[in-house]
C-alpha cells in the first residue's frame, strides 16, 4: 500500500484553510445517530469526547485509571507553546513552524506541522475561557517564559502544574458532556482490541478491570488517544500505567507504526538510586535557564560537591558548546552526560550522575535584589538568603519534590540529575487528518508519530495534543464520517465481535494458565535493560542486533515462565500489567528493527556509526529523509514502507550549537 | 543523607471485594533501603507475595510523583501517612526505622466503597465535578485570552485552589467523611475567576446537592482535611464555598 499523507493542496499557510472550506460535513441530525468511540482521556482523548459530544456525536470514552481526570498528561510541568506573540519579541506562527520543524531534526512533515502552530493560540484561548489558571503578570496579562533554549518567550504555564491545570480544564469540559448525556464514560476499563467490519474500523472489546468481564463496544469511527510507550525501558517519567497497548492492538490489525525508535531521553531527572527504582522523576527543563551543570575534572573523585573547588569543576556543556551552554537541546545534553559518566566522571554512590548547580543564579539572584533596596555592599549571607527567596519562587515546587525523593536540601548542595526516558516521537502512522492506515481509526496525541520528528521541542507535547483534540480531529473526522450516515449501529452479536473478543478471551487464557515462575514485573525489567543498553542514549550495529536475539529469546520465555496470580473475573493489576508487558516485548524488538534500519543519528536517535569526529550527531538526508512505517506481517516480522519527506520551506541544515 | 536499611513489620487491609469483609494481616519485610518510596516498599512486598504463590495487595497508583492523585493509603492512622503536605508514593522510607510496625488501610469512607484491598471507589468525586464543576463554554467559541484580563492576585488565588488532586484524603481523614475541602476547592477557583461567574450561584446549588445526595457527612470544622492534605488546599475555600452557597440560596428565591 502507498502511503499518502493527504496533505491539501496551496501555499503552506493556506492548506489548512483549504481544507477546512472543503471537507465534507455531517448535518446536526446525522451526528445523532454516529457513535465515535475515543479510547484514552489525556489531554488529546478528553479535549476530543468533549468537543465531539458538543457537536452532538454520541461519544462513548474510555480510560484505565478511575477517572480521566489522573491521565498521564496531569503531570507536565514546563508549559504549553503557543504562537501568540504577547510578548512582542518576533513570535509567529511561522516561527513556531520552523523552530519545530528544525527541532525535530527535519524528521517531521511540514504540513502538519504548520497546521499544529496556526491553531495553538486557539488553544490558549480556550484553555483561559474554561478557568484554567496561568501564569499572570500584575497588570493582569497572561505571562510567558522561554523553554529549552528557545529565542522567543512562547511557553504559558501553571506553576510547574501546567498539565495538571489543562488537564483538568479538558475534563471539566467532558465532564459536562457526560452530564447532559453525550459522552459516555468508562473508566477502569481497557481496550484489547480493534474489530474490524469490512476494512474498516467498527468498535472495540473493551476489559472492565473491576469486574474482568469483556464487553463489545460499536463505532462509526475510532480513535486511540492511548499515549506514549516510553515504559518500554521499564523505567522513565512516564506513569506506572503507560504503555502501547491499545496501539499495539491496532497496529496488529493493520495499522502502520511510525517511527517506532524515536525516542526523546530527557537530561534532567533524579538518578536511579537503586534496584527497587520503579520509575524516575523529572526535574522540568526550566531548570537549566539557571543551573549549570558540572562533574569533577578527576575521574572518581569521592569529594562532596561543595568541597571540589571551583577551577577542579568541568562544566563540559558550557565547555563544548559555548554558543548554547546549558541550553543546549535536550537530546545533545543527554548524551553528553553519558559521555561524561562513561568516561568515569559521573557523581553520586552510583556514579550515573552529574551536578545541576544553582549556587551562581543564587548568588547573581541575591546581588540584583539588594541592589535594588541600594545595598551594594551586602554580605554573602544576606546575598545568599535574598537569591534563594528567588529561586524558590521560580522553582519552589521542584526543589521540594527534589528533597522529598533524595533527601538533599538542593539551595545548599547541587542537584544530581541523569538523563531518563521521557517522550516517544514514534507512535501510529497518521494522515494529515489524523487517521491511520485503517479506514476509520484515528490516532491522537502522542500516540501518533506525527508533528515532533526526531526530535519534540520542549512544551510542544500540550499543545500537540490539545490541537488533536480541540481543533483538528473535530473537522477530519466529520469527512470520514459524513459518508457513513448510512451505516446503522452494528448489533455487536456481529460475528467480528465474536471473533475479536473470542481472540482476546483466548490470549488472557493463555496467559493465566501459563503458570510459571518469573514475576511480570521481574520480566518487565529485564526488557527495560535491554532497551535502555542497547537501543537506549546510544545505539549502533552489533548492539541492536544482539538486542533483537535477546528480546526474541525473553519473549519465548515469557510465554512459556510468567507467572500471574489471581484469577480472571476479578480485579488484578498483575494481570493487567501481564499483557502490556507482552506487548511491550513485541513493540521493542520493533523499535531495534527500527533502530537498526536508520543508520544515521538524527534527533534523539543517535547510531554511534554516524557522528562526526568530534562526537556529534550526523544526519543522513540522502538516505533517511522519510518516515518509516512499518506493517506487521506476521510472528516477529514487519514489512517497512517509506514515507518520503520533502522539505519547501525549511530547508535541512545540520545543527550546530557551537 | 545517611541510608541504611530496616526490618519492618506491615499490617495492611486485605479485602477480597466489595461483598466480603476484611482483616488486617501481618507481613515481615527485610532489608528495605531509606531510599525506597512508601509504594516502593509494597513493590517488593508484592514480588515476595507472588514469589510465594500469594495474592498480591491491590492499591491505586500511578504517576507516582504526587500529582494525578491516585494514590490512597491511610498510614499508622495518617492519610497518606506522617509527612505534611505529602502525598503517599512521595513518602519514602527514611521516615521510618528499623523494627517498626506500620498498619495500612484503605480510604474508610460510606461514599467510597473498598474495590479490593486498598483500592476504593472514588467516583462520587467525577458525578460531583459533572453536577457543575466547569465553565460552559464549547470548542471554538472562546475570545482572545488577553482580552480578559485578571489580577493576578485573583489568577493566582484561584490556582492554588485548582491545585487539588482530587486523592480524596480530605474525606478519608474527617471523622465525618465531609468532602466539603473538595468541593469547595472547585467552587472557589471558578468562584473567583471572571469566567466563572455566569453559573456561579447554579454551580454551587448544584455541586452541594450533588455532594450530598453521594452520601458524604457535614462538616463540623474540625479541620483534619486542612491538615492532611498533600497539596495544602486551605479551609478557607470552605468558608468561601458556604458564602457561596447562601447567596445561591437568597437569589434563587425570587
Ligand atoms: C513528567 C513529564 C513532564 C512533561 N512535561 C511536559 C511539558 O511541560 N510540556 C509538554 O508539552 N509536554 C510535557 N510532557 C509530555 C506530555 O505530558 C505528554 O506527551 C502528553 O500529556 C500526552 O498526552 P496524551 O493525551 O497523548 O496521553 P496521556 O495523557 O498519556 O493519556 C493516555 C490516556 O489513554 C488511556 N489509555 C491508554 N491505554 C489504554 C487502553 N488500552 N484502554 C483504555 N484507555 C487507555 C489512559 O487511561 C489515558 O487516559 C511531559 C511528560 C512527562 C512524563
Ligand atoms: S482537597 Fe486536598 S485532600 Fe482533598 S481531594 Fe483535594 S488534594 Fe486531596
Ligand atoms: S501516584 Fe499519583 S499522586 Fe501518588
Amino acid at each position: 500500500m502507498a502511503l499518502d499523507a493527504k496533505i491539501p493542496q496551496g501555499e503552506m499557510s493556506e492548506k489548512w484553510n483549504y481544507y477546512k472550506g472543503h471537507v465534507k460535513l455531517v448535518n446536526p441530525a446525522n451526528k445523532r445517530k454516529l457513535e465515535v468511540i475515543v479510547v484514552g482521556t489525556g489531554l488529546a482523548g478528553a479535549s476530543a469526547a468533549a468537543s465531539l459530544g458538543e457537536m452532538g456525536y454520541k461519544v462513548k470514552a474510555f480510560c484505565f485509571q478511575d477517572s480521566p481526570r489522573r491521565a498521564h498528561s496531569i503531570a507536565a510541568q514546563g508549559g504549553i507553546n503557543a504562537a501568540k506573540n504577547y510578548q512582542n519579541d518576533g513570535d509567529s506562527v511561522f516561527r513556531l513552524f520552523y523552530d519545530t520543524v528544525k527541532g525535530g531534526d527535519y524528521r517531521a512533515r511540514e504540513g502538519n506541522v504548520y497546521r499544529l502552530a496556526e491553531v495553538s493560540a486557539s488553544i490558549i484561548d480556550q484553555c483561559v475561557a474554561q478557568g484554567v489558571p496561568f501564569a499572570r503578570e500584575y497588570g493582569g496579562l497572561l505571562s510567558n517564559r522561554s523553554f529549552g533554549g528557545t529565542q522567543v518567550q512562547r511557553t504559558f504555564y501553571a506553576a510547574g502544574q501546567t498539565g495538571q491545570q489543562l488537564l483538568l480544564g479538558a475534563y471539566s469540559a467532558l465532564e459536562r458532556q457526560v452530564a447532559l448525556g453525550t459522552v459516555k464514560m468508562y473508566s477502569r476499563h481497557e481496550m484489547l482490541d480493534v474489530v474490524m467490519i469490512d476494512g474498516k474500523a467498527r468498535g472495540i472489546i473493551a476489559r472492565d478491570l473491576v469486574t474482568g468481564e469483556l464487553e463489545r463496544h460499536f463505532g462509526h469511527a475510532v480513535l486511540l488517544c492511548t499515549g506514549g510507550y516510553g515504559n518500554v525501558f521499564y523505567l522513565s517519567t512516564n506513569a506506572m500505567g503507560s504503555n502501547v497497548t491499545a496501539a499495539w492492538k491496532a497496529h496488529k490489525k493493520g495499522a502502520y507504526f511510525g517511527n517506532p525508535c524515536f525516542t526523546q531521553i530527557h537530561p534532567t531527572c533524579i538518578p536511579v538510586s537503586g534496584d527497587h527504582q520503579s520509575k524516575l522523576t523529572l526535574m522540568s527543563e526550566s531548570l537549566r535557564n539557571d543551573g549549570r551543570i558540572w562533574v569533577p575534572k578527576k575521574k572518581d573523585d569521592n569529594r562532596k560537591a561543595v568541597d571540589i573547588p571551583e577551577e577542579e569543576r568541568d562544566y563540559y556543556l558550557e565547555r563544548r558548546y559555548p554558543a548554547f551552554g546549558n541550553l543546549v537541546p535536550r537530546d545533545v545534553a543527554s548524551r553528553a552526560a553519558k559521555e561524561r559518566c562513561d568516561e568515569g566522571y559521573g557523581v553520586g554512590t552510583t556514579k550515573m550522575a552529574v551536578y545541576l548547580d544553582f549556587k551562581d543564579a543564587i548568588i547573581r539572584y541575591g546581588k540584583t535584589e539588594a541592589g535594588k533596596t541600594g545595598n551594594e555592599n551586602a554580605d554573602s549571607a544576606t546575598i545568599l538568603e535574598l537569591g534563594k527567596k528567588v529561586v524558590a519562587e521560580k522553582y519552589g515546587n521542584l526543589f521540594e519534590m527534589y528533597e522529598k525523593i533524595t533527601g538533599e536540601n538542593p539551595y545548599e548542595t547541587p542537584m544530581r540529575i541523569y538523563p531518563a526516558v521521557h517522550y516517544t516521537m514514534g507512535g501510529l502512522w497518521v494522515d494529515y487528518e489524523l487517521q491511520t492506515t485503517i479506514p476509520g481509526l484515528y490516532s491522537l496525541g502522542e500516540a501518533n508519530f506525527s508533528d515532533h520528528g526526531a526530535n519534540r521541542l520542549g512544551a510542544s507535547a500540550l499543545m500537540q495534543g490539545l490541537a488533536d483534540g480541540y481543533f483538528v480531529i473535530p473537522y477530519t473526522l466529520g469527512n470520514y464520517l459524513a459518508d457513513e450516515i448510512r451505516t446503522a449501529s452494528i448489533p455487536t452479536n456481529h460475528p467480528a465481535f465474536e471473533q475479536a473478543e473470542k481472540e482476546v478471551s483466548d490470549r488472557i487464557n493463555r496467559l493465566m494458565n501459563i503458570k510459571g515462575s518469573q514475576s511480570v514485573e521481574s520480566m518487565h525489567k529485564r526488557l527495560g535493560k535491554i532497551m535502555w543498553d542497547k537501543c537506549g542514549m546510544a545505539r549502533n550495529e552489533q548492539g541492536l542486533k544482539t538486542a533483537i536475539e535477546e528480546i526474541k529469546q525473553l519473549k519465548e520465555e515469557f510465554w512459556r515462565d510468567v507467572k500471574i496470580p489471581g484469577d480472571i473475573n476479578e480485579f488484578n493489576p498483575e494481570l493487567d500489567k501481564a499483557g502490556r508487558v507482552a506487548d511491550f516485548i513485541e513493540l521493542g524488538l520493533l523499535m531495534c528493527m527500527d533502530a537498526l534500519n536508520k543508520n544515521e543519528s538524527c534527533g534523539g536517535h543517535f547510531r554511534e556509526e554516524s557522528q562526526t569526529e568530534d562526537g556529534e550527531a550526523k544526519r543522513d538526508d540522502e538516505n533517511f529523509s522519510y518516515v518509516a512505517a512499518w506493517e506487521m506481517k506476521g510472528d516477529n516480522a514487519w514489512e517497512l514502507h517509506k514515507e518520503p519527506l520533502s522539505f519547501e520551506i525549511v530547508k535541512p541544515s545540520q545543527r550546530s550549537y557551537k | 543523607m545517611e541510608h541504611y536499611n530496616m526490618n519492618l513489620t506491615l499490617k495492611v487491609w486485605r479485602q477480597k471485594n466489595g461483598k466480603s469483609n476484611g482483616s488486617f494481616e501481618s507481613y515481615q519485610v527485610k532489608d528495605i533501603s531509606s531510599e525506597m518510596s512508601f509504594l516502593e516498599l509494597f513493590d517488593v512486598l508484592n514480588e515476595q507475595l507472588i514469589r510465594d504463590g500469594k495474592d498480591p495487595i491491590a492499591f491505586d497508583h500511578d504517576c507516582r510523583e504526587g500529582i494525578c492523585g491516585a494514590c490512597s493509603m491511610y498510614i499508622n492512622g495518617q492519610a497518606h501517612g506522617p509527612w505534611q503536605k505529602n502525598t503517599t508514593c512521595q513518602l519514602h522510607m527514611r521516615a521510618f526505622k528499623d523494627g517498626d510496625t506500620i498498619v495500612v488501610e484503605p480510604w474508610r469512607s460510606k461514599a467510597f466503597p473498598v474495590i479490593k484491598d486498598l483500592v476504593v471507589d472514588r467516583t462520587a468525586f467525577d458525578r460531583i465535578i459533572q453536577a457543575g464543576g466547569y465553565i460552559s463554554v464549547n470548542t471554538g467559541n472562546a475570545q482572545d485570552a488577553n482580552a480578559l484580563p485578571i489580577d493576578k492576585k485573583d489568577a493566582d488565588a484561584a490556582f492554588d485552589a485548582a491545585a487539588c488532586i482530587g486523592c480524596g484524603a480530605c474525606v478519608a481523614t474527617c471523622k465525618n467523611g465531609s468532602a466539603m475541602l473538595f468541593v469547595s476547592a472547585k467552587i472557589s477557583q471558578l468562584s473567583m475567576l471572571p469566567q466563572g461567574q455566569p453559573e456561579r450561584e447554579t454551580r454551587a446549588l448544584n455541586m452541594v446537592a450533588q455532594m450530598d445526595k453521594e452520601g458524604f457527612g457535614n462538616c463540623t470544622n474540625t479541620y483534619a482535611c486542612e491538615a492532611e492534605c498533600p497539596k495544602g488546599i486551605s479551609v478557607a475555600n470552605i468558608a468561601r464555598m458556604n458564602r457561596e452557597f447562601l447567596r445561591a440560596g437568597m437569589n434563587s428565591e425570587d
